[in-house]
């Protein structure tokens, strides 16, 4: 009766099972790089075919936009000028005031909460603060437009200041408060992950805490902070709702943050929603501005990632 | 000598002031960001619960057999029939302009509103009877309080005689104020006293669906393939900052994807749910990797190790052992990414979801919108009284994403106790 016996070294379930398994999740994880390659190609392809309606120097370097169809004869070119200077210099324009507003408020907020506050109270903090990064950006576009822009357009009112009621301090204001809590959390993280013996060494010759966090641990945690700014900048450029509701679409060529600009991401909604005519260079346009995008936040989050990887492995 | 004593102790004076400066300056920042948040949910609150009341008025209707036959209802004209009412009600009136601002009184969807009274209980038919009709949204203001009547008369959407009347009708108890359970049952409408959010509120949900149900198994399949079986090769290396970078790209980005390949390429119906959960899923999907990464890898290695030293096969040993560890990590970063996904307008706008929806979808396949894509388009209406509508449907939005995020942090709680 030697076939009755189990054999206990042949495995129970054939291997082919598992290996099909970790096939199938294999195919999973590809699909994030086929996302990628998906994006890439969708946008190059679009890209290339703007291209050849419009030249990639007039593109980069023009300083018009006005992607209209041609109604009158007078205008600046038949097809619409597709320049994206001004786009560019609006997008930089409002994420730079972002940018002015949120890391002040988020570097002062991160040292306090990760160097001062007690335990219950950065508990009760650092939630309520990322509250405003979990608020959806239509809620601030709306909020910009029917509150912050008219409270601005009147209290500059008060100095005798003109300011346009879409102008670009009003979207860069409230993008800078949306983006506080990305750069203090980001920030709490790598001011907490500095030694505690820097800390002591210098309390140990005599510096005060004040003293210590501007001089040991900031400059320790500089990396980590440079590149959470990074990532921030990257998602003020790419925000959308926020200067699509608030900042219009007058594409000023303007360093003035008193008057209306436009940006990348409000034009290509406006290209896009509505009525569009499709293979036309307006509607292409939207494609070549989207891999611009693309390449620009891509280029800024490498960069931040790279610099905040290399900076762990330091303190580890 | 220099007295070493003497100048630390002048010095100290200061530093210790600069000290309490700093800290301010921390205390200051948090002050200013936390009222920025107080102002921006004071506003929306105060604006929008106006919402939250809807005022009717009662107009007596002349419903005998002339005007309305029994035998077909359908075919009588309710809006003269309104109309009527509301002249008798105001006899002196006369001229035509003044007669059209008696009519604007009550909301354009009065007459249909006639017929459902009528088609509902029949028995009404035959004599003049008092019914309740929506106000129009001018007359809804002011009831409500909301116009300055203190404001020159041209500057106004009432003018005197319609506050006249209206007052009129107020101290005869013709007007009422209800709940406006209308907001939760109507479709988006040109009338802002009628439009409701149910059919955003249902093309949300069938999109998120759809994103939930693509990319919750795909993300928790590749995070486990990338955790517990991936070879360590450049591809991995690849994969995994692929997906950081994913993360990152701006949302609009994906909008622009699935306008060119799932309506352009795939040709799948524009403005539906399904294409808008595919683009949602796409940018989730990194979300829920990175969540279920760092899920499974909390997961102490000696659970899987104790499986495989019983014998079971690495797969076994993660499906059987990491998984059920894991899964409530993986579920709270799903629903994280599901809150973010339900607030995320711009890609919903690329694929078209911004048409005017006033039908509640069926199916994953007809056009929709999205309850954020709905406060886009009613932050964009000029009448005053969108505005509020506006603040409500964020009242409603946010209040669904702090339901998930609470069932996250619930979750997430229950997850700690157990390890």
């Amino acid at each position: 009766m030697s076939n009755s016996k189990i054999n206990l070294l042949k495995p129970v379930r054939p291997e082919w099972i598992d290996r099909l398994i970790i096939g199938g999740l294999g195919i999973s994880a590809g699909i994030a790089i086929l996302i990628t390659i998906g994006i890439v190609l969708s946008l190059l392809f679009e890209t290339i075919s703007f291209f050849e309606k419009v030249s990639i120097i007039d593109f980069l370097f023009g300083l018009n936009w006005s992607p209209q169809t041609a109604i009158r004869s007078d205008q600046i070119a038949a097809e619409g000028s597709f320049g994206a200077i001004p786009l560019i210099n609006g997008t930089l324009l409002i994420s730079a005031i972002a940018m002015l507003v949120a890391t002040p408020l988020g570097l002062a907020s991160a040292v306090y909460l990760a160097e001062y506050a007690s335990k219950r109270v950065r508990n009760w903090i650092k939630p309520t603060l990322e509250i405003l990064a979990g608020i959806p950006t239509v809620v601030y576009g709306f909020f910009a437009a029917l509150t912050v822009a008219p409270f601005i357009r009147m209290a500059g009112g008060n100095f005798g200041l003109e300011i346009a009621s879409e102008s670009a301090l009003a979207a860069g204001i409230v993008m800078g408060i949306m983006i506080v809590p990305l750069i203090s959390s980001l920030s709490d993280d790598v001011i907490n992950a500095v030694p505690q013996s820097l800390r002591d060494a210098s309390f140990g010759l005599g510096a005060t805490k004040s003293e210590t966090i501007l001089r040991i641990i900031i400059p320790a945690a500089l990396p980590g902070i440079a590149g959470s700014l990074l990532l921030a900048t990257s998602r003020a450029i790419g925000e959308t709702m926020i200067v699509v509701m608030a900042a219009g679409l007058a594409a000023n060529l303007t360093v003035n943050p008193l008057e209306a600009v436009t940006t990348i991401t409000a034009q290509i909604v406006a290209l896009l929603t509505g009525d569009q005519e499709f293979d036309s260079a307006k509607t292409l346009s939207a494609f070549a501005l989207g891999l611009l995008l693309f390449i620009i936040t891509l280029i800024l989050n490498i960069i931040a990632q790279w610099i905040v990887r290399k900076y762990r492995e330091e303190y580890d | 000598m220099i007295n070493l004593t003497k100048s630390a102790g002048l010095n100290l004076h200061k530093r210790n002031g600069a000290e309490i400066l700093f800290q301010s300056v921390g205390m200051i920042a948090i002050i200013i960001s936390l009222s920025f948040l107080a102002w921006l949910i004071i506003t929306i609150l105060m604006n929008g619960l106006g919402a939250a009341k809807h005022v009717e008025i009662k107009i007596p209707v002349d419903l005998s057999s002339q005007n309305v036959d029994p035998d077909n209802i359908n075919d009588a004209s309710f809006g003269s029939i309104l109309k009527s009412g509301l002249r008798k009600k105001f006899v002196d009136v006369k001229i035509r302009k003044d007669k059209k601002k008696l009519y604007n009184l009550v909301s354009p969807e009065g007459s249909f509103e006639l017929k459902r009274e009528i088609l509902k209980d029949p028995t009404v038919l035959g004599e003049t009877t008092d019914i309740w009709f929506s106000a129009s949204d001018d007359l809804s203001l002011f009831i409500r309080g909301r116009v300055d009547i203190n404001v020159p008369e041209d500057q106004r959407q009432l003018s005197d005689k319609e506050v006249t009347w209206i007052t009129q009708l107020k101290t005869e108890g013709r007007i009422r104020i209800k709940p406006n359970w209308n907001f939760f049952k109507n479709g988006d409408s040109r009338e802002p006293e009628i439009a409701g959010i149910l059919a955003a509120l249902v093309g949300s949900i069938l999109s998120l669906s759809v994103c939930f149900i693509l990319s919750f198994p795909l993300g928790v399949a590749a995070a486990t393939y990338l955790e517990q079986f991936a070879p360590k090769s450049r591809l991995s290396d690849v994969i995994e900052v692929n997906i950081n970078n994913l993360a990152a790209v701006p949302s609009i980005v994906f909008g622009l994807l699935g306008l060119s390949i799932f309506l352009g390429y795939f040709d799948l119906p524009r403005s539906s749910p399904l294409v808008g959960g595919l683009v949602l899923s796409l940018m989730t999907l990194p979300t829920i990797i990175i969540a279920s990464r760092a899920s499974l890898r909390s997961v102490p290695p000696s659970i899987k190790e104790a499986a495989l030293a019983l014998g079971a096969t690495p797969v076994q040993a993660v499906f059987h052992h990491v998984f059920p560890v894991a899964l409530p990590g993986m579920l709270t970063g799903a629903i994280v990414g599901m809150a973010r996904a339900l607030g995320d307008t711009a890609p919903l706008l690329m694929i078209g979801m911004v048409a005017f929806i006033v039908d509640v979808p069926k199916s994953i396949l007809e056009p929709a919108t999205a309850l954020p894509v709905q406060i886009f388009l009613w932050a964009d209406s000029p009448e005053r009284a969108f505005s509020e509508k506006t603040s409500a449907a964020i009242i409603v939005l946010l209040l669904f994403l702090i339901l998930m995020n609470l069932a996250a942090v619930i979750m997430r709680r229950k997850f700690e106790k157990r390890l």
